[in-house]
């Protein structure tokens, strides 16, 4: 197969949860990012977590409708990534100057944007979740996340019947679309 | 009706999971009662958000997953960094604080030993053998609670495999029949196929060619066209990015050659041919003849031509009768989108493809293209 078309079977595996295509892309790219990130005052940790915010960020670009990538994979996570580690550094006040770039850089910006919203809308959802207190954030997660059915879950948590497990369920449901439509309705 | 039970209505009605008639009658209840419509459209919201922040989840964790297993396989430089690059890191990081740590010691060391030499304690020895004594009971005390937490935790684990397992075992599976062939039109899970293949079916499950299932249901028929539109309604699913052929509007010509992709088995089958009269059977104009071999699992499958463009849907139900193959023109995919539109504005976000981005490769790069845009039709 040509580059290309191998670039295009990593994105379709990366956009339906292949891990083989996932794990091909994080050893191809992982260890530019590496240095980069610590090349320029960043610690092995923030260079994970860079380049898995990255990854996220590619996820997303791969499975949005009107994706064509036009430049290689690898150019595409550099960019992204010295894109976030100069905003990360200007933040912590850690900035000392340039950063050089070993290879060449695309425009993400507008990605990264969606990325940043995206994600604020996510941290919106954790946080409500993390607030709701146990049992409610265990059986809300169980429900809506590892979509157990009620019986196994009222199993699980103690309680008699599924019904029961039901209708705790249904306040901490209401509780949590509180929470959560508060913070999401000031957002916007 | 009690809250509990609307909202149980809802997530039932957004999950697919009603029956026909339920559904044509919450549908009802919907446009009659404006706060269950606002209901159905915030808690929508809500549930998209939940399963977003599900894959999220899985997602990281998988990235967690293979951060730890190629460091370990030594495939990227692991977190512990060894040699120049720790020096580099270290010292680029720390020299500024390394420059004062440097200052520090040395005047703490010189007051030390100042405090050292005017003030010469003295220590008893067996003091210290007996403390470090006490910190080895200790240690190995810890060892023994560590081993029997371990042991606890692979107890629990084998109860809950056991209690997993007869779970599992309790929920029957639904036994699917092959029916047909299908393919996306759109990439939110909109398929198309024949309405024969999924008349009268209780439950419809569509099947990628990686062998993974997925529920959908009918959302429009038409039988005298034998088309019908599919949806996906499995929360799994995932679209495999955008669709590589488009959907042909304009009229086909004589002796065109054309190829198909479909499950007459349970594997895909490639198959070429060429258009031998715009005319379907018994004179129908809404489809043409073609000389291709198909049977009836066929049924549904894509007509393309050399430029990757879906021109009809290929129609198996006459095959086995009349020994010619048919196909319904691809323009009356557009018509029954159209219907479809007209008849629910919540479908109004359907979008079919226009343009083929296969236009230009070569046939075995075409058929790999779109092999994950076509799916076994199953129903029961």
């Amino acid at each position: 197969m040509t580059p290309d078309i191998k670039e295009k079977e990593l994105l379709k595996g990366l956009a339906l949860g292949d891990k083989k295509a996932i794990e091909t892309i994080y050893k191809d790219n992982f260890n530019m990012v590496q240095s980069l990130v610590i090349n320029n005052n960043g610690s092995a940790q923030e260079a994970k977590d860079i380049f898995q915010e990255a990854m996220i960020v590619l996820l997303e670009k791969s499975r949005s409708a009107d994706f064509e990538l036009n430049c290689q994979i690898k150019t595409y996570v550099y960019s992204v990534c010295r894109r976030i580690w100069l905003k990360r550094l200007q933040q912590f006040n850690r900035y000392s100057g340039e950063i050089e770039s070993m290879v060449a850089t695309v425009p993400v910006e507008e990605d990264l944007e969606e990325y940043e919203r995206r994600d604020q809308e996510f941290a919106m959802m954790e946080k409500a979740i993390a607030s709701l207190g146990e049992p409610c954030k265990g059986l809300i997660e169980a429900f809506y996340i590892q979509k157990r059915n009620m019986q196994d879950i009222a199993s699980q948590f103690g309680y008699t019947n599924a019904d029961n497990a039901k209708n705790q369920k249904y306040k901490c449901l209401m509780r949590l679309k509180k929470l959560f439509f508060a913070q999401y309705k000031n957002g916007k | 009706m009690e809250d509990i039970q609307i909202l149980d209505a809802v997530e039932r009605y957004i999950r697919g999971e009603m029956k026909p008639d339920e559904r044509v009658h919450f549908e009802q209840l919907r446009k009659k009662n404006p706060e269950v419509d606002q209901l159905v459209v915030e808690h929508t919201l809500f549930i998209h958000q939940m399963n977003e922040v599900g894959e999220q989840r899985k997602f990281k964790s998988t990235l967690n997953e293979v951060h730890t297993d190629l460091a370990e396989k030594g495939l990227i430089n692991s977190d512990k960094l060894t040699g120049k690059a720790k020096v580099v890191y270290l010292w680029k990081r720390y020299k500024r604080v390394a420059a004062i740590a440097a200052t520090i010691a040395g005047v703490t060391t010189i007051t030390v030993s100042l405090l050292v030499w005017s003030l010469t304690p003295k220590v008893p020895g067996n003091e210290f053998v007996k403390l470090s004594r006490d910190l080895d009971n200790q240690k190995k005390d810890l060892d023994n609670q560590k081993k029997i937490t371990t042991k606890l935790s692979q107890d629990i684990n084998v109860v809950k495999n056991a209690v997993d397992e007869k779970i599992a075992s309790k929920i029957p599976p639904i036994t699917y029949k092959k029916g047909g062939t299908g393919f996306l039109i759109d990439t939110k899970g909109y398929l198309v196929t024949n309405a024969h293949v999924v008349e009268g079916a209780k439950n419809i499950a569509v099947e990628r060619a990686n062998g993974k299932d997925f529920n959908a249901e009918v959302v429009f028929t038409d039988k005298e066209k034998d088309l019908a539109i599919l949806k996906i309604k499995d929360p799994d699913y995932k679209s495999a990015g955008p669709i590589p052929y488009s959907i042909s509007k304009s009229s086909v010509e004589l002796a065109t050659r054309i190829f198909t992709l479909g499950y007459p088995i349970d594997n895909i089958v490639y198959g070429e041919g060429y258009l031998s009269s715009r005319r379907g059977f018994q004179n129908d104009t809404a489809s043409y003849q073609i000389e291709i071999s198909a049977n009836r699992g066929n049924s549904g499958s894509p007509i393309l031509n050399k430029n990757g463009e879906v021109i009809g849907v290929l129609n198996g139900r006459q095959a086995n009768a009349t020994g010619f193959t048919f196909a319904i023109h691809s323009k009356y995919i557009y018509a029954a989108i159209e219907e479809l539109k007209k008849k629910d504005t919540s479908y109004s976000r359907i979008k079919l493809p226009t343009i083929s981005t296969i236009r230009n490769a070569d046939r075995e790069q075409q058929v790999a293209r779109i092999q994950d845009y076509i799916f076994i039709v199953k129903v029961d």
